[in-house]
Parts: structure tokens; C-alpha cells; sequence
């Protein structure tokens, strides 16, 4: 096999602030043509700015400082930029992360892949129409014909992301280059995509360079691997080697960091700290400060690359045979990955006595916007974000809830809140009605709930120190602490300072960090703080809102770590928004799936994740990607995307993507099917409840 | 008494102004974190080049504006001291040669003649039409044409020797103080400000304040003997209007805001932050404000303010009192039709700012509406207020500019920017040309706009704690992944 691409020692620097930082550091590698090669690192590791130099499209910060870029056998960093006009989109081309980016609003999604055609062939214009649609049928956009004259706003996201993938083979490229293709989709939608750029690799033999930090979509997708770290490459390997036997102790520790169901009752490993910054010079290995396997010569000198099978590279001192570390396996091949991690304090399932009373119960809730229109601001219909909606959480349980992007999920926690008025239904907290409730009444409520955020650079007020960013709620709310029998202090006079030292050294920070502004935090810090200032209020129950979506594994890891130990020593409840089914299986207790504003599937996490039985549930559980593999596991495919919300499909929300469609699902909406005490769903294939049993609990 | 106090109204906002500087700066001073932000803006060399400056203009501006009114010599039946109806203020005291020496007309800067020919009578009783002397500007001088250049020379270098005097007077003083803090002998200090190692830009101060104490010697040394930016139509010195004048702009430009801030602070955050009925009102009401052409609201109010003046005359004590109400009126007039663009400009970030996440953890805590205001979104938009209020303060001199020129400015009695570009516009156009009018209200008011521009961007690029490098001792922390920023401390070895 020829090598395609072929990269040597490319050093890429970005001259941000006052020293430069060092985001591709010496990294060499070789892609051969037809075969999709993953580039796997946490964000910071310099992934994007290695896409970005080998196409040469360098923020104006960014200088190559030394090495070679080979696309078959040419350099492109000796090429003048106007020769580099007819190596983009024809060689090589790009797929970004964000859809909604990456086109432009005013153009029609014909007339912007009509300028690649314009740029590499001499087509006249009725020969590049048929060409496009055929690039648009080639990437399956039903009714291409009338859809190819749209503008990208009227595509729907994992549309937007198909015509992405059009644009980008429409110059027949060798490579194609996706930085995150499906970082921003629904795991449905990632399934599609990911679907169709293999069949595209197979049926145009194009090397796909793969850029993400997704391990499941890495083992789906990848032939060879490379694992990014600061800058560098420090392993290389097929992927049935990597994920049978990881080498390098960072895709150890990456491996040993993933939530999975059978991690449910032990703490998952961390890493601890950060990627490192690139703007210093490494002496030694760059892992060193975050290795679990650390030695003294980790911080002398560079590990170079060292051999262990053919096809099997890692940059580790480990494996250095001339070394008098060397052991022949340092890592002795046993499933118990565990041991071999710091793993922090086992965590004990159920320490503390769990009542089952309903901590909070949700009754038909309905969130509806009005939608307006025209000069006097009528009402001409509603967004129904919730549209009848029941749960239950009990006193230090985890209630998961689920669904795609846009299906309610976030309306349904702010509005338990109050945050959102519910339009109809109850909220009732031990009891006690939500609903209705007036602002004054309900702060004296406000204590007993919070509110956890998904982007933590977001939820914390960059002019706030972090000391008044914890006492805000506290002073609102004058909570007094020293009443609670929960926590573990005296109940001598404590001052404010003294629970806001005790709160920071629970979730994990230094107490000298009270003085400093958010900014000067990472993301995993961040929500630490964030759930220290729910905390502060000793609240009973924690709403989660997708808290470890915008993080990377090994602080996702963390932060997991954080709230499971919380709910045990405080017997926490939680209501766990996301849309990560890993993270579901490892934390949640119970789940509850939703589809356009309404449960689809209700029951516990082994009930429902091991015999799932709406057709959503089997889709969505189907369609996420997996590191391990079965040979019998088939993705459910679902056709399409979420339906609007301000116009639901009539009768079952699902029947339009449902493959067991029947004609009945389109008239009415299913009752409750009940299949065990805990575990029901809404579908027209099971035996159907009378309405009288709708109070089934 | 000899003086009788007078103040006027502008007088009194500006002696509030001050007083809540004074009370924002000893409030920061005892709050240590908010004193470590101003302290970034004291290490930017420009920021503190131009406070120096500015400091320079305020100065100027608040000696002009402790007024009063001086005994007459004579007093009345009841045997009551009669003060003068004249009202002064400390600065005209401090430069009375230049206000008292008033010449016929027009005269350049530095000269010795007027810039129009007249019929002199000779001695001889003949009659020529030539250039007459200046009744004060180099009378010193014998024979003008030889000795003029010389003397001019001689002049301005004594004036600059006198000012580096009081600089090196002012350096001692300062590396004295230094030496005592830092408790270093003081060569060791002179030496650390000379290589800019201090934390400080002392030597960029320094060097800021060396020139402008040497164009200060040099115009003190010259303006007793001549007229230094000349003199206008009616014989009046420009330097003297020019240093009148800054206290106009810094009034126009401080009480304008001042004014319009309240408005459009609290009706932009309520309209972003309540939306629905009160945003509706709002938004309709700067909408309506904004569609009537500004010039003609202006022009409208003055013109009905001008007739209550007329009609009232025994309202006024003095020529002062009223045109410094009609400045009163023209700040407020002019504060009223420019909310609405910051205004705009709150409401939209506000609306962003509401959705932020930080807001809705705030209302899960219950906490109240104005606590919400005043402790998330007003600090959050505090730079954009910044940044408009610099950028409205030089529009705002140019507004005055602008309507002295429509006859509707401030009072004809008054020396403005405005009323000497208004005059230079008849001047520019006569032959040969009067420039230094022009000239001297456009270098004093470029350098007073520029340095307030220079300190508000310092003071926003310290102030903003997204753009702020990490402080030394975070070394516990690893610095945020998003941007890799250096922890260490190289800066200072930065030569």
C-alpha cells in the first residue's frame, strides 16, 4: 500500500500571549490511501491544529515552524498558497465540527458546492447541477432535486452535516479530514453520519484522517489509531492492538476513565490534573505529572518510540528494552484494568439507609411557548417543549433522563425548578405543591433543590470571586447549616468562611482557590464550584443538566467520581439530564426516556438498558457507539430527525421513524404498557392499560 | 471679605462628581480585590501616560471652576462691601496677564504686529498704512525685527530649563519616597526606573511628564511678553480661551453622562431584563426619542430655555450665573436625546446576559430581582458603559461644537471649543487665513480626547477579568486548558 499522506516532524506554534505555544510539537505520521486513520486526544492536545496545518489554514497566530506534509510525495508546505487552491477540496478536504458553522446562511447548499466544482473542474452548468445532485443523493438528502436549491437553515442538523460530507467529496478527494463530524450531533444522528461516511470510504477508497476524543466512535470507525497527547503522538496502533492491549499508561488510564455498567459500584479511575500547558519546554515525558506509572526517568529524558509489535509504536519508558525498567509486558494482560489505577476511595453502594418515598413527583406536566406572529403579536400556536410528563425520584436515588437534543429534556428540569412556569400540571416536592407557588413562598423551598449547569463556563459569573459566588445562595437563601444533621460539622459557631472552606474541600479544591475569579479555572474545576454553590444550601435534591457533556473524559471522570461519592455520604437525590447513555449506565438508578416532550420508557437501569422495549429506546441504545463489540449488535437505524415540537406528529410522536409502524400509531396516542412494578412504556406493540390504572405507582 | 464665593450650579454637580470619585476611590482602596484590578491599569505604560495628562487637563478644569467675586473698593449707603459683577475664578486669577492683555484684533502667535494693516499717524504727522504694534505683545522689544527671534529663543529655553528643574525636583522626590517603601538606597531606584524595571511605568510617566512641565516652563516663560497662540478678532489672547475652554469640555463631557447614565442603565438592563410590557415601553419610548431629529429637540428646548432667561432676568445675580445654567440645561438636553443608544446597547447585552447560566443558578437560590440587576448584569455591562461614555465624551465635545455653530450652544458670553471652531469657521474663510484659532482648540481638544481614550482603554483591558493573565501565586492550579496562558514570572526580566 502507498502512503498517501505522509506528515515528518511538523512543528506548529501559535503565537498567543507571551510565549508561544507549542500545539503540534514534532508529530509524524503516515496515512495509506483507503484507510481511515483516528487521531484520538482530549481537547488541548493540538488534534484540530494538526488538521488545520496540513491543510494549511492556519489562524494567523499559527506559523509552521519545521517538518514536511507529503501528499503523494509533493510537499505541500514548499507549495506557493495559489498551487495550495487546487490541493484543497481536490486532495484534500475538511469536514468541520459544527454543521451550523460551517455553511454559509446566504448561500443555497447547490450554489456552495458549486463552487468547488467551479474551482477544480471545467464543467458547464448543467453538467455541475446533475453532478450536485448527484452528491446530494450519494449522501442520502431525500428529494435532493428540490432540496439542493434550500438554504442550509432550512436543513435540519444532521442534514446540514450530510451536506457537509456532499460539499466535501465533491472534489473527488484522496483525504478527507472530519475534525469531530459528530461531536455536535445526537447519537441517532452520529450514527447516520457515521454510516455514511464508511460506505462513502468504501465505495470512493479515500483515506479519512478521523479527529475526535470519542473512543466508542474511534473503535467503529478507525483501522489505526493515533493517541494525541500535549502536542506529540505518544502511541500508534491498529485498533484490534489498542483496544486489546493499550500500551501507553495514558490510553490506559483514558480506557480505566470511562463510565461503563459494570463500573456502577466502584469509583471510576481518574487522571488527575490537566492536559499541560504547551507553552513550556518538556524535558522529560509529558505525562509524567499525571502517570500513574511514573518513574524518575519519565522526568530526565524524552521516551522515545519504542517497537512492540510491527504494527504497535508507543513513546513510553515502560517499553524501553535497553532500559533496566523493561519488563516484557508492563502491563500483564488481565481484564482487572482496575488495579493497575489509583483508584479513589471505593465507593460502597447504598451506605446509607434510602427511604422510598417519592422525594419530588411530577404529574402531567406541560410546558408550552406560545408562539406569535404578525403586527398585533397574536398567538398563532405553541411549542409544546413538555406536553404531559410524570416522574419520580426518591430521597438519595439517581433518576436519569434521556433523549436527543431539542426533545425537552432541559425544560423538564428548569421547569421543576419554576425556573420555566409550567403551563399545566404539578410539581409536588415532598408533598408540597411547586406549581403556583409565588416568588416568596417558593424561596423558602429553593434550599431543598439546585440546579447543576451543563457548560460550566457559563454558569459562573466571570466578575464574581468564587467566595461570593458560594455565599450568593447562602446569604438568599440564609441557610444555616449548623441544623443539619446531614453534614459533619459541629454545631459550635461556625463562620461563613469556615462551610465555605468545608465545601470547597469537598468537591475536591484547594481552599486558597475562594479568592480567584472563575476564569482562572478549567472546565472540570469550574463544575466543581459549580456544584459546590448548589451544595451550599444543603440541598436534598441536584438537578443535573448534562454536567459532564462539555468535558473531556478524564475530568468527566471526575466529576462522575464527585457526584456518586456526594450522593452517598449525603444521600443526595438526583435528576440526571443527558443524553450519554455510558454515563446513564454507570450512575443512574432509574431511567426515563424521552421523546418530544413526553416519556417513552420508564423503568430501572437494568430493566430498561438490558431488555429495552419501545422501538426508540432499542434505537437510541443501538445507536451508541461501542468500544467492545458484539458481532450481533445491528444499529436501529431511524430515519429522519426529531419532529418539531410546535407540530407533533399526531398520535404516537414516534410513528414517523418507528419501523414497526402500525396504522393505529398514527391515530392515537399509546397508554401505559406495564411490565414490571418499576418498568413501563407508551407503544402499541405491548398489551395496553386501561386508563383507569394510569396511577399505577 | 475680600472674595465673595460663588457657586454655580455646574459648579455644584462637579463638586458632587468629585466627591463620589473620592468616595469609588477610598471604597477601593480598602477592598483589596478591587484594588488589584486598578493596579493592572497602573502598569500600563499609555494608560498612565495619559492619566498624567489628563490629570493635567482636570486640573485645569476644577481651578476654573472654585469661583467667586471680588470686594470692590468702594462700598454703599448701608455700608455693605459691593462685590465685583464680574464672577472669577482661581485660574483666571493665575493667568491674569493673559486675560487682562487684551489686544485690537487679530494677531499671530509669537508676533510683535497685528495681522492687519492700519492707518498709524507718524510722529512727523505723516500717515502710512501699515502693520501697528501690539499694545503687549513683545512692547519689551526695541528694535522687534532683530531682536524678536532671539528673544523668543532665550525665552523658551529658560522656560524649558525651568521646567526639567521641577521635573528633577519631582524624579528626587519620587525616587525618595521609593527608596523609603522599598527600602533600597536612592541610586538603586533612580537606576530601576531608568532600565523600566519598576512595576510602575515610572519611566514612561516620567518621560510624559518631562514634556509636558517643559511645554508648560516655555508657554509660562513666553506668555508674559507675548501672545502665545496669538490673539482673536476682538484682541483676546487663545491660549487663554483654550485653557477656559477645557473646563466646557470636561463639563459637557462629564455632566452629560452623568446625566444620560441613570437613564440608560436602568431602563436598558430593566428592558433586557424584564422583558414582556416594561421592555415594550421602553423600547418604544427610545424608539420615538430617537426618530426626532436630535439637532431640533436640542434647538427647540435651548431656544425656550433662552426665552425664560430673557424674560427672568432678575433670576440672575450675574452674566456667570446664566450662561452657566444655559450649560446646565444644554448638558441636560444633551444627556436626554443620547441615552438611547447605550440604552440599546445594555437592553440587547442584558438579554443575552439573562440566559446565561449564572443568572438561572441565581434564581434557583431565590434570589431577588434587584440583587440580580445590580450584582450579575451591572457588572457584566459595566464595560460596555465604559466604553460609550469615553466614546460619547469626545462625541459630546463635538456636539457642542456643532450647536454653538447653529446658534444654539452654549452662551455667547462663554469660551468653548465649540464657540472657537464656530469662530475659526469665518476666519478660515477670510485672507490671508487665521489659523491658530483652529489650531489651538483642535491640539488641546485631540490631546484631551486622545488620553481619555488611551486611560478608558487601559482601564478596560485591566477591568475585564477574561483578558487577565493569572497572577503569580497560582501555582497550585494548573491554568485553564481553554487558554494555555504562562504562569510563570519572566515579564519583569523582560528588557
Amino acid at each position: 500500500m502507498s502512503e498517501l499522506l505522509e506528515i515528518d516532524n511538523l512543528e506548529t506554534i501559535l503565537h498567543t500571549g507571551k510565549e508561544p505555544v507549542r500545539a503540534v510539537d514534532g508529530l509524524s505520521l503516515k496515512i495509506s490511501r483507503g484507510e481511515t486513520f483516528a487521531l484520538l486526544g482530549e481537547s488541548g492536545c493540538g488534534k484540530s491544529m494538526t488538521a488545520l496545518s496540513i491543510m494549511r489554514l492556519l489562524p494567523d497566530a499559527g506559523e509552521i515552524l519545521a517538518g514536511s506534509i507529503k501528499i503523494n510525495g509533493s510537499d505541500l508546505l514548499q507549495l506557493p498558497e495559489i498551487d495550495m487552491r487546487t490541493i484543497r477540496g481536490k486532495h484534500i478536504s475538511m469536514i468541520f465540527q459544527e454543521p451550523m458553522l460551517s455553511l454559509n446562511p446566504v448561500l443555497t447548499i447547490a450554489e456552495q458546492i458549486n463552487e468547488v466544482l467551479k474551482r477544480h473542474f471545467n464543467l458547464t452548468p448543467e453538467a455541475a447541477q446533475t453532478r450536485i445532485l448527484d452528491l446530494l443523493n450519494h449522501v442520502g438528502i431525500p428529494d435532493a432535486a428540490r432540496r439542493m436549491h434550500e438554504y442550509s437553515f432550512q436543513f435540519s442538523g444532521g442534514m446540514k452535516q450530510r451536506a457537509m460530507v456532499a460539499m466535501a467529496l465533491a472534489g473527488e478527494p484522496e483525504l478527507l479530514i472530519a475534525d469531530e463530524p459528530t461531536t455536535a450531533l445526537d447519537v441517532t444522528i452520529q450514527a447516520q453520519v457515521l454510516e455514511l461516511m464508511r460506505q462513502i470510504q468504501q465505495r470512493n477508497h479515500m483515506a479519512i484522517l478521523l479527529i475526535t476524543h470519542d473512543l466508542g466512535v474511534v473503535s467503529e470507525m478507525a483501522q489505526r489509531i493515533a493517541v494525541m497527547y500535549a502536542g506529540e503522538i505518544i502511541e500508534l496502533a491498529t485498533r484490534e492492538d489498542f483496544f486489546a492491549h493499550p500500551a501507553h499508561p495514558y490510553s490506559h488510564q483514558l480506557f480505566a476513565s470511562l463510565p461503563k455498567k459494570q463500573k456502577r459500584n466502584q469509583a471510576l479511575a481518574v487522571i488527575n490534573g490537566n492536559v499541560p500547558s504547551l507553552t513550556q519546554e518538556f524535558i522529560g515525558c509529558r505525562f509524567a505529572d499525571r502517570c500513574n506509572k511514573v518513574t524518575d526517568i519519565c522526568y530526565q529524558s524524552k521516551p522515545q518510540w519504542q517497537t512492540i509489535t510491527p504494527h504497535h509504536q508507543v513513546r513510553c519508558h515502560l517499553f524501553n528494552k535497553d532500559s533496566t525498567l523493561a519488563t516484557n509486558n508492563p502491563f500483564p494482560k488481565t481484564p482487572e484494568k482496575n488495579e493497575n489505577i489509583a483508584v479513589v476511595d471505593p465507593i460502597s453502594a447504598a451506605t446509607l439507609p434510602k427511604t422510598n418515598n417519592a422525594l419530588l413527583e411530577v404529574n402531567d406536566l406541560k410546558v408550552h411557548f406560545p408562539i406569535h406572529k404578525g403586527f398585533f403579536r397574536r398567538v398563532v400556536g405553541h411549542v409544546k417543549a413538555v406536553d404531559g410528563l410524570s416522574l419520580k425520584i426518591s430521597a438519595g436515588k439517581t433518576l436519569a433522563l434521556v433523549g436527543e437534543s431539542g426533545c425537552g429534556k432541559t425544560t423538564v428540569g428548569k421547569s421543576i425548578l419554576q425556573l420555566i412556569n409550567p403551563t399545566a400540571g404539578s410539581v409536588r416536592y415532598n408533598n408540597q405543591e411547586l406549581v403556583g407557588l409565588k416568588r416568596k413562598e417558593l424561596r423558602q423551598m429553593r434550599s431543598e433543590f439546585q440546579f447543576v449547569f451543563q457548560d460550566p463556563y457559563s454558569s459562573l459569573n466571570p466578575r464574581m470571586r468564587i467566595i461570593e459566588i458560594l455565599e450568593e445562595g447562602m446569604n438568599a437563601l440564609n441557610v444555616d447549616t449548623n441544623d443539619q444533621e446531614n453534614t459533619n460539622q459541629q454545631p459550635s459557631a461556625f463562620s461563613r468562611e469556615q462551610e465555605i472552606n468545608d465545601l470547597l474541600q469537598r468537591v475536591g479544591l484547594p481552599i486558597e482557590t475562594k479568592w480567584r475569579y472563575p476564569h482562572e479555572f478549567s472546565g472540570g474545576q469550574r463544575q466543581r464550584i459549580a456544584i459546590a454553590r448548589a451544595l451550599a444550601v444543603n440541598p436534598k435534591l441536584l438537578i443535573c443538566d448534562e454536567p459532564t457533556s462539555a468535558l473531556d473524559i478524564s475530568v468527566q471522570a471526575q466529576i462522575l467520581n464527585l457526584l456518586k461519592s456526594l450522593q452517598n455520604n449525603l444521600g443526595l437525590a438526583f435528576l440526571f439530564i443527558t443524553h450519554n447513555i455510558a454515563v446513564v449506565e454507570y450512575l443512574a438508578d432509574e431511567i426515563a426516556v424521552m421523546y418530544l416532550g413526553r416519556i417513552v420508557e420508564q423503568g430501572h437501569i437494568d430493566e430498561v438498558t438490558n431488555h429495552p422495549k419501545h422501538p426508540y429506546t432499542q434505537a437510541l441504545l443501538s445507536a451508541v457507539p461501542q468500544i467492545e463489540q458484539t458481532p450481533d449488535q445491528k444499529i436501529i437505524k431511524l430515519a429522519g430527525d426529531l419532529p418539531s415540537p410546535a407540530a407533533p406528529p399526531s398520535g404516537c410522536h414516534f410513528h414517523p421513524r418507528c419501523q414497526h409502524v402500525m396504522p393505529i400509531c398514527r391515530k392515537s396516542y399509546p397508554q401505559t404498557s406495564v411490565f414490571s412494578p418499576t418498568h413501563t412504556t407508551h407503544c402499541f406493540l405491548y398489551t395496553q392499560e386501561q386508563s383507569s390504572s394510569d396511577h399505577e405507582h | 471679605m475680600p472674595f465673595d464665593p460663588v457657586i454655580l450650579w455646574t459648579d455644584a454637580l462637579i463638586y458632587l462628581l468629585a466627591v463620589i470619585v473620592l468616595c469609588f476611590v477610598w471604597h477601593v482602596h480598602k477592598n483589596e480585590h478591587l484594588l488589584s484590578p486598578w493596579r493592572r491599569v497602573s502598569h500600563s505604560a499609555s494608560g498612565m501616560s495619559a492619566l498624567t495628562v489628563l490629570l493635567f487637563f482636570i486640573a485645569i478644569g476644577l481651578l476654573d471652576t472654585v469661583h467667586f467675586r471680588t470686594a470692590l473698593d468702594h462700598k454703599n449707603n448701608h455700608n455693605e462691601t459691593i462685590y465685583d459683577a464680574e464672577v472669577l475664578s482661581i485660574l483666571d486669577v493665575l493667568v491674569t496677564p493673559l486675560r487682562t492683555n487684551v489686544e485690537k484684533t487679530y494677531s499671530a502667535p509669537l508676533a510683535t504686529h497685528l495681522y492687519a494693516k492700519e492707518t498709524l499717524d507718524l510722529p512727523d504727522g505723516t500717515r502710512v498704512r501699515a502693520f501697528a504694534r501690539l499694545e503687549f505683545g513683545g512692547a519689551h522689544l526695541q528694535h522687534p525685527e532683530i531682536e524678536r527671534k532671539p528673544d523668543i529663543l532665550w525665552r523658551t529655553t529658560i522656560g524649558i530649563g525651568y521646567g526639567l528643574l521641577v521635573w528633577s525636583i519631582l524624579v528626587a522626590y519620587l525616587c525618595f519616597i521609593q527608596a523609603r517603601r522599598s527600602q533600597q538606597n536612592f541610586s538603586q531606584c533612580l537606576t530601576a526606573i531608568w532600565r523600566r524595571k519598576t512595576e510602575v511605568p515610572w519611566y514612561a510617566i516620567l518621560i510624559t511628564l518631562a514634556i509636558i512641565l517643559s511645554l508648560i516652563g516655555a508657554a509660562c516663560m513666553l506668555a508674559t511678553h507675548y501672545h502665545v497662540f496669538g490673539t482673536d478678532k476682538v484682541g483676546q489672547d487663545v491660549l487663554y480661551q483654550s485653557l477656559k475652554s477645557i473646563r466646557i469640555a470636561l463639563v459637557i463631557g462629564t455632566l452629560t453622562t452623568l446625566i444620560m447614565l441613570p437613564f440608560a442603565l436602568l431602563l436598558g438592563i430593566m428592558a433586557g431584563y424584564f422583558r414582556g410590557w416594561v421592555d415594550d415601553v421602553i423600547q418604544y419610548t427610545y424608539t420615538t426619542l430617537n426618530s426626532i431629529p436630535s439637532v431640533l429637540l436640542i434647538a427647540a428646548a435651548v431656544l425656550m430655555m433662552g426665552v425664560y432667561i430673557e424674560t427672568h432676568p432678575e433670576l440672575f445675580e450675574t452674566i456667570a450665573a446664566r450662561a452657566d445654567l444655559r450649560l446646565l440645561f444644554l448638558c441636560i438636553i444633551l444627556g436626554i436625546t443620547s441615552w438611547t443608544s447605550l440604552c440599546r446597547l445594555l437592553r440587547g447585552e442584558t438579554l443575552k446576559l439573562r440566559e446565561m447560566e449564572y443568572i438561572q443558578a441565581a434564581h434557583a437560590f431565590g434570589v431577588s430581582h434587584w440583587r440580580i440587576i445590580t450584582r450579575h448584569i451591572l457588572p457584566n455591562v459595566m464595560h460596555i458603559v465604559l466604553i460609550a461614555t469615553v466614546m460619547d465624551f469626545s462625541g459630546l465635545v463635538l456636539a457642542e461644537a456643532v450647536l454653538s455653530y447653529v446658534g444654539v450652544g452654549v452662551d455667547p458670553s462663554m469660551m468653548s471649543f465649540g464657540t472657537m471652531i464656530n469662530a475659526a469657521r469665518l476666519e478660515m474663510a477670510r485672507e490671508p487665513m487665521v489659523w491658530w484659532a483652529l489650531m489651538a482648540a483642535f491640539s488641546f481638544m485631540l490631546t484631551l480626547v486622545l488620553s481619555a481614550n488611551l486611560f478608558a482603554d487601559a482601564v478596560q483591558n485591566a477591568l475585564d477579568p477574561r483578558v487577565r493573565t493569572l497572577s503569580h501565586e497560582s501555582t497550585i492550579l494548573r491554568h485553564s486548558k481553554k487558554k494555555p496562558i504562562s504562569t510563570t514570572t519572566k515579564t519583569t526580566r523582560r528588557s
